[in-house]
């Protein structure tokens, strides 16, 4: 939609002043929930809870994506090393690509869309229908108790289906590459082995992993908890979660990659 | 303030930016008395909620609930007066993810101690009393309209509270579940000793239990009085608003230009 508006200085200038009250609006919320976020310690139960519809529930689509991208990636890599003939840096590839960049992203932005999207949602309906209401005019404040442990499970949630998308990938090439094409077992797993390190490709791309969950569940608890208590508010903000998130998945991966693997 | 009021409101004002809802309200609440205050949509009746439920803050004025200035709370004198409140929201606002038993519980389970055995005898006995103990199993979306706010009322008064709040409890329901609903008030009040303020626009089913009424107009209350003093008010706009008169006090018309010059009619035929 082109508003007339914008194509003002007053219009740019309110555009402004909207996006930096926003911002100052969701830090202050991520202050509050990091503040009320006592009670995931005293009460577990409410994590464990979120982690299930959040990350358990997640894990087919996670693990069935992350066996073909892994078989696409050993189709691929292939054929372009079968060039050179060094086939058998076939496993080395496939590991690093998936551990450094494609686990952590890709299960990201897939977590984003399919339990963001569903948090954001859940939240606004709870607003919508003054179930929050209802919760403080019960002395129960809802940021402890809807909010943070949502946020928790998505934090916690990421690395942990990082680490099987990428184990699954590993599986799909392994797949792909030794068992259809034949490149040798023996040296697709012992060049991987002698390649990757833990700390420089394994730790980093968990790091990373965490840094996307936890935007992703910054992002989805607020823009449920800002949403207009409207069912075109809800769609919107719905929408809004899964477009913001897979900006900052990218953007914040890109400057990750520039810090982590600064010597490569 | 008089001891034998539970809530206490003087010179209230209250206004969302520039837009002033509340323009001076006074309004006494007496202890076990089920008071409504009524008057058209959007009069800034379920604000006056919000702001006893300190919600809300007042912008002039004050309330002052069982004793305590409302506005002048922190958030945890604020917490620890809602405990003696209980609120029945318009649609009931029941958790959805939550079976029924558990909604009546929840309020249990979050702010007491008492153990699950206890919790459990307390919502059978809560939804025995609203006649929904069957229906403990069922998820709120199998509930019909009145058995869902039912069922709010059995957790809005889950921890016997002193002062229960109901906004709007008539809005859509059929007429049985009306006079369920209506009838509950009443007797919950009573079996609680505990005194209520029931939000509505619906003049014939409140009328049935009510000790006393306030009617609210363009925030400020217009008139006060017990049902009959009400009904035979010779005050326009409650003369208006009890008979459901189309024209009066209210006009039909939202103020605009004048028609005729609307529709270009003025140069013609006159």
């Amino acid at each position: 939609m082109i508003d007339k508006g914008w194509l003002t200085v007053g219009g740019i200038g309110r555009w402004a002043i909207d996006t930096f009250l926003r911002l100052g609006f969701a830090a202050r919320f991520l202050g509050l929930t990091l503040l009320n976020s006592g009670v995931c310690l005293r009460r577990p139960r409410l994590v464990v809870r979120e982690v299930y519809f959040s990350g358990v529930l997640s894990l087919v689509i996670i693990l069935v994506s992350g066996l073909f991208v892994g078989m696409v990636l050993g189709l691929q890599g292939y054929q372009t090393l079968k060039t050179y003939g060094s086939e058998s840096a076939l496993g080395v590839l496939v590991a690093l690509s998936l551990l450094r960049e494609l686990g952590p992203v890709i299960t990201a932005l897939l977590f984003a869309s399919r339990a963001g999207s569903a948090v954001t949602a859940e939240i606004g309906l709870m607003k919508a229908t003054e179930q929050l209401r209802a919760m403080e005019m019960m002395a129960v404040d809802p940021i402890a108790r809807v909010v943070a442990p949502r946020f928790w499970a998505g934090v916690i949630s990421t690395p942990l289906l990082t680490a099987m998308f990428t184990a699954m990938g590993i599986y799909g090439g392994y797949l792909v590459g030794v068992v259809l094409l034949g490149v040798d077992e023996g040296s697709f797993w012992s060049q991987m082995q002698n390649s990757v390190d833990f700390r420089e490709d394994v730790v980093n791309g968990l790091l990373k992993s965490l840094a996307f969950g936890f935007a992703i569940s910054w992002i989805a608890v607020f823009e449920g908890y800002d949403a207009p208590p409207t069912a075109e508010g809800v769609s919107g903000a719905t929408t809004r979660t899964v477009v913001t998130s897979a900006l900052t998945i990218l953007f914040l991966d890109y400057i990750l990659t520039s810090l982590m693997f600064r010597g490569l | 303030m008089s001891p034998d009021n539970f809530v206490e409101i003087s010179g209230l004002q209250f206004g969302y930016g520039r837009r002033s809802i509340l323009k001076g309200l006074d309004l006494r609440v007496p202890r076990g008395q089920v008071v409504s205050i009524m008057g058209g949509s959007g009069c800034g009746k379920t604000t006056l909620l919000r702001l006893i439920g300190g919600a809300l803050r007042p912008s002039q004025g004050s309330v002052v609930v069982d004793g305590e200035s409302v506005g002048a709370l922190g958030r945890d004198g604020l917490y620890r007066l809602r405990r003696k409140m209980g609120m029945l929201f318009q649609f009931g606002a029941l958790f959805t993810d939550l079976s029924v038993f558990d909604n009546v519980a929840f309020p249990m389970r979050e702010r007491t101690a008492l153990p699950e055995p206890i919790v459990r005898d307390l919502v059978l006995m809560k939804l025995h009393a609203v006649g929904l103990r069957g229906a403990a199993k069922l998820m709120p979306a199998e509930l019909s309209g009145g058995m869902a706010r039912r069922v709010a009322l059995a957790r809005a008064v889950a921890l016997d509270p002193e002062l229960i709040m109901y906004d709007e409890p008539f809005t859509g329901l059929d007429p049985i579940s009306l006079a369920v609903i209506s009838n509950l008030i009443r007797t919950l009040n009573d079996a609680l000793g505990a005194t209520s303020i029931v939000v509505t626009h619906d003049v014939r089913e409140s009328m049935k239990i009510l000790d006393y009424c306030y009617l609210m107009a363009e925030g400020q209350i217009v008139a006060q009085g017990t049902p009959a003093e009400m009904l035979a008010s010779d005050k326009p706009y409650a003369r208006q608003f009890f008979r459901g008169e189309i024209d009066g006090a209210v006009p039909f018309h939202y103020p605009g230009a004048d028609y005729r010059t609307e529709l270009r009619l003025g140069n013609r035929d006159r």
